[in-house]
Parts: structure tokens; sequence; C-alpha cells
């Protein structure tokens, strides 16, 4: 059963609106649900943003749309033309701009009349807590799993709310953690995934809408729980399904056992995030394999003298229809019913966008006896760099 | 009986990119062996070498957590849906 909050923010600080305000949020104020009270309320908040890419694009929108008096932000990255597709807050002429910096000048000039601040930083357990501690809700919008158990153990240690969202593909998930009687995220998820086992987005690829709707989910519960209205999603996860375009809901619950919100609680400091993720970062590499490797400049050579080789790209069909290098495709996934259509007399060059999964094909195909196969180093991705720049990289 | 066990996108394409299959079974440990009998590639994404469920994969019977019921013993009943939800990360940078 979903919980009833009280307000987050104790007596309004700011007890008047400007004349210019109450234009601004003259939307607001003539709805009681939100009223001078409500708008005071969102005035006198303070919500800090981790994370200011897709999902922190209509966080970032919304929020400051609406009058959250201070909104931190928090990211250490850099715009590229990659990130244009989803994360509205930029426009082409902020690529190669800090994130912080561009969403902030964004922001300002959505409205003037809020602070904001930008913490042009990498998320640690060494900064979350004095990062966290001068803000009211803590808004998850990151990429990776160690970033989501630190924001989560934070929040429980200084006991703030976590408005969770996360994404893939075209299915969201988003709940509130960290309220006194609900669950959290380890709750939910004990353990993380070992590296590798489950994609990222840079990987899996994501519509670019998608985040749009997770992210203003979050947006919507953020302001709930700042007004003290409505039903949040505590103890619920909501479950969004862009495709079948369906909402669906699962019960949490609060793990009696659990290590860091529990009643025996064994975690009681933040910990080393990446150390119990197992990764450096989200890019985890896949079950490491060395395997032998050609680099795109070797290739080109041998190709120009009039080796035979044999091309063979592991990729995925719409991938060859993005950018290929004239080889035979058999995806990754259909190598093992696929082998007879290789000789393996002939010199085969295995490649994939980045090298990971034609490393996973020469390595299967190697245990299944062919002897002269090379890994194409780096991938298409390289060929692009250090060979072919007409060749798109994706 | 028959039960409905939902994919999630993460898995689909170890499950023949199907997005749900639908078994008889009277528990969820039955349905989710028919999936992976099925569906072989799928069994390391949920299950270790010992055949226990994965912690990072919930399993949920309509919407209560197995966890919190008599876990892969949870009987099913027919039109019961079994969801598979994995954690994802992803905010996207």
């Amino acid at each position: 059963m979903a919980t009833k909050v009280q307000p987050l923010t104790s007596t309004p600080k700011a007890a008047t609106l400007s004349n210019e305000e109450i234009l601004r949020y003259s939307r607001h104020l003539i709805m009681p649900e939100v009223g001078m009270e409500g708008q005071l309320k969102l005035k006198n908040a303070k919500v800090l943003l981790i994370g200011t890419g897709g999902l922190g694009a209509p966080l970032g929108l919304y929020l400051a749309a609406a009058g959250v008096g201070r909104l931190g932000l928090v990211d250490f990255d850099v715009v590229d033309f990659t990130n244009l597709q989803r994360q509205v807050t930029f426009g082409s002429s902020d690529v190669g701009k800090s994130k912080t910096e561009a969403a902030r000048a964004r922001l300002s000039n959505l409205n003037p009349d809020i602070e904001i601040e930008s913490y042009e930083t990498k998320l640690t357990s060494e900064n979350a807590l004095e990062l966290f501690k001068d803000f009211d809700i803590i808004v998850d919008g990151t990429d990776n799993f160690p970033t989501r158990y630190l924001v989560n153990d934070a929040c429980i240690l200084l006991g703030k709310p976590n408005v969770y969202g996360s994404i893939f593909r075209f299915e969201g998930q988003a709940t509130v953690f960290g309220m006194p009687d609900g669950p959290c995220y380890r709750c939910l998820y004990p353990e993380p995934p070992p590296p590798g086992l489950v994609p990222s987005c840079a990987e899996g690829g994501v519509l670019g809408v998608l985040p749009g709707i997770v992210g203003s989910i979050q947006a919507m519960e953020t302001i709930k729980l700042i007004l003290g209205r409505g039903d949040n999603l505590i103890g619920r996860l909501l479950l969004f399904d862009a495709l079948a375009m369906k909402f669906r809901e699962l019960k949490l619950r609060k793990n009696p056992d659990c290590p860091v919100c529990g009643n025996h609680r064994t975690i009681t400091k933040l910990i080393d995030y990446y150390e119990f993720c197992g990764v450096r970062g989200e890019e985890a590499p896949g079950p490491n394999v060395q395997v032998p490797e050609i680099t795109p400049r070797e290739l080109k050579s041998r190709l120009d003298r009039g080796d035979d080789l044999f091309i063979l790209d592991v990729r995925e069909p719409h991938e060859y229809q993005i950018c290929n290098l004239h080889g035979h495709l058999i995806p990754l996934g259909e190598l093992p019913r696929r082998v007879h259509e290789l000789d393996s007399s002939r010199e085969i060059i295995a490649h994939c966008r980045s090298g990971k999964r034609s490393a996973e094909a020469v390595d299967f195909l190697r245990k299944a006896g062919f002897r002269k196969i090379l890994n194409l180093k780096g991938g298409i991705l390289a060929w692009s760099d250090e060979v072919d720049p007409s060749v798109p990289k994706y | 009986m028959a039960v409905k066990v939902i994919i999630p996108t993460p898995l689909r394409a170890y499950a023949g990119k199907r997005d749900s299959a639908e078994f008889k079974a009277a528990t969820v440990g039955e349905a989710l062996g028919h999936l992976t009998t099925q569906f072989s590639e799928l069994r390391k994404h949920l299950f270790t070498d010992d055949g226990k469920l994965r912690s990072f994969v919930n399993v949920y019977v309509n919407d209560e957590d197995i966890r919190y019921l008599a876990k892969e013993n949870t009987p099913t009943k027919d039109g019961d849906t079994i969801s598979i939800i994995p954690s994802i990360a992803g905010g996207c940078r």
C-alpha cells in the first residue's frame, strides 16, 4: 500500500513570491493542490540531481520550470554528439562543453529565479555525504551500478529520499527509495550483476524518448514529495514498456535483513563501490578473452597486398546497414549454428564495432578448431580512426 | 495450468527475441525450468552453476516478490503472470 508522506521541507524560509514569480507560476497557484503554500514549498526545496544525461534532462528542465528553489547538478562528463538524440537540455552548440555548465546555462535561462549549483565531479564515496547533506531529496539519474549503490547507501545513511529511475532500450523502472518505512535499492537488489552480463546503454542502445518519460516520472515524484501530496512510488516498482506501451507495478518490500537499512545493519559507512560491483565504471569488459589480433593498419596493408583474407562481421544486421567492411555477416549469437559457412583453411579476420564481440567469436572459433583466425583490434571504430575516416562511427 | 512468463528486454536476446512464453507449471521453479529448457542460453543468466536463482534477478508472481512467498516453490495457478526483473542501471550518459 502506498504511504502518505510528510512534507520534507521544514517551515519555509522564503515566505512570499514576487509579482513576477506569481505570474510565472500562475498555473500552479490556481490549483488548490499546489497553491501559494505548495509553490513556497517548491521555492524552499533543495534537490540534487545525480547525472545530467538522459534522465537528468527532463528532471532538470521540469524541476527548474516548476520553481524548485535550489537545484544541484552532479556530473563529470562532456556533451558529445551521441548525447543529443535524448539529452534535450543540450543543443548542438554545447558539444564539447561540460554537461553541468551547459545544463546550468540552459536551466538558468529557463528560470533565472532559482539557484543552480553545478558540481563538475564524479560522485565518490569520499564526496557523496558532503554533497548530499545540504539537499532534501536526491534524484538518481546515473548510468552505472557502482554509482547506484553509492547513491542508495549515502541516502540511507543520511535519511534522505532517493527518487530512482533506470532505463534500458525501451523499458524503464521508477520508484522512491529511502523513505523511513520504505525499502531501499539493496532491499530490491542485494547484489549487482557481474560485469559484462548486463549491457550498458552504450552497448544496448536506448530509444531517445524513453529517458524523457522515465525522467519525467522521477520529476513528478520529486515534486509530490516536496508538496506532500498524493501517493508516491514508495514500496512500488513502476515498470514501463514503451514498445507495448504498458505500465505495470510490482510490490517492493523492506527487507528486514537488508545490510544497509534492515534490523541488523552491517554497512554503516560508504564502501568501495567499484570493488563491490567488480568493475571500473559501467563500460565493463565482458569475459576477458585473450585472442590473437591484427591492427586496422596491418589489415589494410595486407588487403592492399592482395592477401586472401576472409572478413567475418559478427555484428547484427541493423549494424551492418550503418557501415561495413564488406565482410560476411554472421551475428555472434548465430555463430554456433552457422559455423559450417566458414572455411577453416582460409585466413579469417573477425570484427565487430569495438572488438569485444569479435574477440568472443575468435575465442569460440579457436575452441572449435579454427587456427588461422585473428580479431580486428578496436573493431570498425578503430578502422574509421586509423584507416578510413569515411566509415561512420556509431 | 498455463502461466505466462514475461521475459525482460535485456534477456530477450537469449530467448529467441520473445517477450513472453507460456507453460503449464504448478510452481515458479517448474515454469522457469521449462523456460530455460526451451531457451538454454537463458540458464546462465538466471541461475548460478549450482542451480540457484541469481541474486540480481528478481522473480515475481503477479505483483509479489517470490522471496517473500515460497521462493521457487511458490505455487502458480492458471492465468498467473511470472515476471523476471533483472537490475538495469541505465540513465544514459
